[in-house]
């Protein structure tokens, strides 16, 4: 073979495809999403990279690849060789293509250098149909009743590629309804169209092989082991990646229709992973956490634990008053201008060392930098808590707190998160610390009893559901969930990542980063930003480890920085 | 969590009271086993010892294969639902079983089977294998027995009968005793 007739030289790990005439160029092969190992590359992802969308059930790119559903079937060609195994070059001089008389499936046919791929032709618009149509036999037609209508695949294929009138006359084939396969999931066996991908991600990604198929062709099922239930801590993003309504969530079905719901970029708070999520909310309510994709923390995946970690949000005794001693001698809310100026006043009156801050690794990072600023100006000592349980291999960290790195690098607690909260007792005790500033975390039982917070002279309390340090509050700042604003935390790794605002606070609580602005700007006198961008910018000036950061920069999955 | 109602996972595995496998079938089973390079890989094979032995495969039986070869359940339940040759209940004394497939079925295995149903007082509209009350008879269609020039075809347990006439099905009934 000359050179001139050898398809122009990629570097030798990339391959120059061509789907639906357009040239792209992709690695030869990637990583398996479970071994990592190199595999071959496949159409589908060659498809993906020239931004062509090839409709398909059982294909996840996370997941293994099964191979069942054939809806991503497409049409190809190949270089055509000549008896001499030279290229077949057309007229004007590009290679003749031989069109395979068979079709492939896209999501596990690795592709070849000079391939072309046609996945809008006729024929492969007719496979779709021929596809769909059997996948319909035994569909039951539930959408109005359906949780996964409105993000259900087979209904949006259905408007692609579905016709009008069923011509199946035979009877349906009936399957179990609503059967409650584990604590957190409900499985509709006629809607299941059997792509496995739930069975593939409890076996290979969750490590537990509670899933599978029993009987055989159109009784094919879909179920656990009669008295085992699927329960292990991930079994919700089965729902996620569940292409139809077979699995739903027994915390979200029947509660809102999908398209009603606002999305928002979010964080997880439920442990130090720091896993990327999509919030669904509606009026002011949260309805749902999803996974949001980010490959650097969580892939597509989060624990149940942290999905359904969101209830205490609504929960009715959330606090939404200010309260200040002279409140609640009149027995009314106090007001934020008066309860701040107060509190600023008597801060800055306040003797050096003569104050202690507890903050909590549950704040961001610009409150915990505002929190820093302010225990600088006053000479005060700063410690958190630590929050801890029990870890897994996959997503849940050990470390409770979603933000214990950012408390550790804006300096609010040394390495031992905690170490010093003895050493404040015992200052307290003393009487060396007369005012105490807690933000997010019940001291009492960590350390701080009742008794010793009796000895304060002034104990200033921000949280946002009530416990017994806020019962003890001389003022009283009511906070916000991560849900009603926004912020940053730096998960275990060092990712910085942001979290966007889903909805609004209740009552008179405000972002925490919000009134401790205006805190710091009085006590301290300087100016500082009054908008999260810019003190998020300027955190990334002072604090070393967030140096080179900008809010803009962040993105929408993170950057991480050297812990 | 929402009240609605749910149903529990269906169970179509028959209880066994007092399923022991026996010291010389362990043997053999554990000697099956090392003929393969995974333990997995015995499945089929350990299934078809416990089923010569007993006659069924229980859920005690399941749940026994299951620990033998370290897996989870549900990897032999998928493979004894996915198999009808392994009977989830326990079946008669003589297992009849007659070929439907192309050439029988045009050869009368029809008529053949509702025969055999009629004589022995089963449903030959209902699916699946059926045994008489007193578990002496299980009657059931299967699929090609590889006798298509002889058709209609049947077997009665481990024998096998061509061209197969009402008369001479009565003759075989009658032989079963």
């Amino acid at each position: 073979m000359t050179p001139s007739q050898t398809i122009a030289a990629p570097p030798p790990d990339k391959i120059k495809v061509k789907v639906d005439g357009r040239e792209v160029e992709v690695p030869r092969t990637v990583p398996d999403p479970i071994t990592g190992k190199p595999i071959p590359t496949t159409m589908i992802q060659a498809c993906a990279a020239a931004n062509v969308d090839v409709p398909h059930y059982c294909y996840h790119p996370k997941l293994p690849v099964a191979g069942n559903c054939r809806m991503c079937l497409v049409e190809f060609g190949t270089p055509a060789l000549g008896p001499d195994r030279r290229l077949v070059m057309n007229p004007d001089g590009t290679p003749k293509m031989a069109k395979s008389p068979r079709p492939a499936i896209a999501c596990a046919t690795p592709i070849s250098p000079g391939m072309e791929i046609y996945t809008s032709t006729p024929a492969v618009k007719q496979m779709r149909e021929g596809v769909l149509e059997f996948l319909l036999i035994n569909h039951p037609l539930d959408c109005p009743i359906c949780d996964e209508a409105g993000e259900c695949k087979l209904q949006e294929y259905s408007v692609e590629y579905g016709k009008a009138e069923s011509r199946f006359i035979e009877p349906k084939v009936h399957k179990p309804k609503a059967v409650d396969l584990g604590p957190r999931i409900v499985l509709d066996d006629e809607r299941c169209i059997l792509c496995t991908r739930c069975i593939r991600f409890t076996r290979d990604i969750a490590g537990d092989d509670a899933l599978g198929i029993v009987n055989r062709g159109s009784y094919s099922t879909l179920t656990a082991y009669p008295g085992r239930q699927f329960d292990n801590n991930y079994t919700l993003n089965t729902v996620d990646i569940c292409p139809v309504g077979a699995l739903t969530s027994k915390d979200f079905r029947f509660q809102m229709r999908v398209w009603f719901l606002k999305e928002t970029r979010s964080i997880c708070t439920s442990c130090a992973t720091g896993c990327n999520i999509t919030v669904g909310s509606r009026e002011g309510r949260i309805y749902r956490y999803e996974p949001r994709e980010n490959d650097a923390v969580n892939a597509c995946w989060m624990c149940d634990y942290g999905r359904l970690n969101y209830k205490w949000i609504h929960r009715e005794d959330r606090l939404t008053q200010v309260q200040s001693p002279k409140s609640r001698v009149q027995g009314r809310p106090a007001t934020w201008a008066g309860a701040l100026a107060e509190i600023s006043e008597l801060l800055a009156r306040a003797p050096q060392g003569s104050v202690a801050i507890i903050a909590s690794a549950r704040q961001t990072n610009e409150e915990l930098y505002l929190l820093k600023k302010l225990a600088d100006k006053l000479g005060a000592a700063t410690d958190s808590i630590p929050r801890s349980g029990e870890g897994d291999r996959l997503l849940l960290n050990a470390d409770r707190n979603p933000n214990a790195q950012g408390a550790r690098l804006t300096g609010i607690c040394s390495a031992d998160m905690g170490g010093r909260i003895a050493e404040m007792a015992r200052a307290i005790e003393k009487g060396a610390v007369r005012t105490l500033v807690v933000f997010g975390e019940d001291v009492v039982k960590h350390g701080l009893g009742a008794g010793l917070l009796g000895k304060l002279e002034t104990l200033i309390v921000s949280d946002i559901l009530p416990n017994e340090t806020t019962k003890l509050a001389h003022y009283l700042l009511p906070g916000c969930a991560h849900v009603e604003k926004r912020g940053t935390f730096t998960n275990a790794k060092g990712r910085v990542q942001k979290f966007m605002k889903a909805i609004e606070p209740r009552g008179d609580a405000r972002p925490e980063w919000e009134f401790l602005h205006e805190l710091v700007s009085r006590v301290t006198g300087q100016q500082g930003d009054a908008n999260l961008e810019g003190l998020f910018n300027r955190m990334a000036k002072e604090v070393p480890a967030f140096n080179g950061l900008a809010w803009a920069g962040l993105g929408n999955t993170g950057v991480t920085v050297s812990l | 969590m929402n009240a609605t109602h749910t149903e529990p996972i269906p169970n179509p595995l028959d209880r066994q009271a007092g399923f022991v496998v026996p010291a010389a079938l362990e043997a053999e089973i554990d000697e099956l086993i090392s003929h393969y390079p995974a333990k997995r890989s015995a499945s089929l094979m350990v299934l078809h010892a416990i089923q010569d032995r007993f006659g069924w495969i229980s859920q005690e039986a399941v749940e026994w294969t299951t620990r033998k070869l370290d897996l989870q359940p549900i990897h032999v339940y998928e493979l004894v639902t996915f198999y009808p040759m392994f009977r989830q209940q326990p079946m008669g004394k003589y297992q009849i079983k007659v070929c439907r497939t192309l050439s029988c079925a045009l050869g009368g295995s029809h008529p053949l089977h509702e025969h055999f149903c009629g004589a022995l007082g089963l449903d030959h509209t209902k699916h699946g294998p059926q045994t008489t009350k007193d578990g002496k008879f299980t009657v059931e269609f299967v699929e090609c027995l590889a006798g298509c020039g002889t058709a209609p075809v049947m077997m009665v347990n481990d024998d096998f009968y061509e061209s197969v006439s009402h008369a001479k099905a009565d003759e075989i009934l009658g032989k079963c005793k």
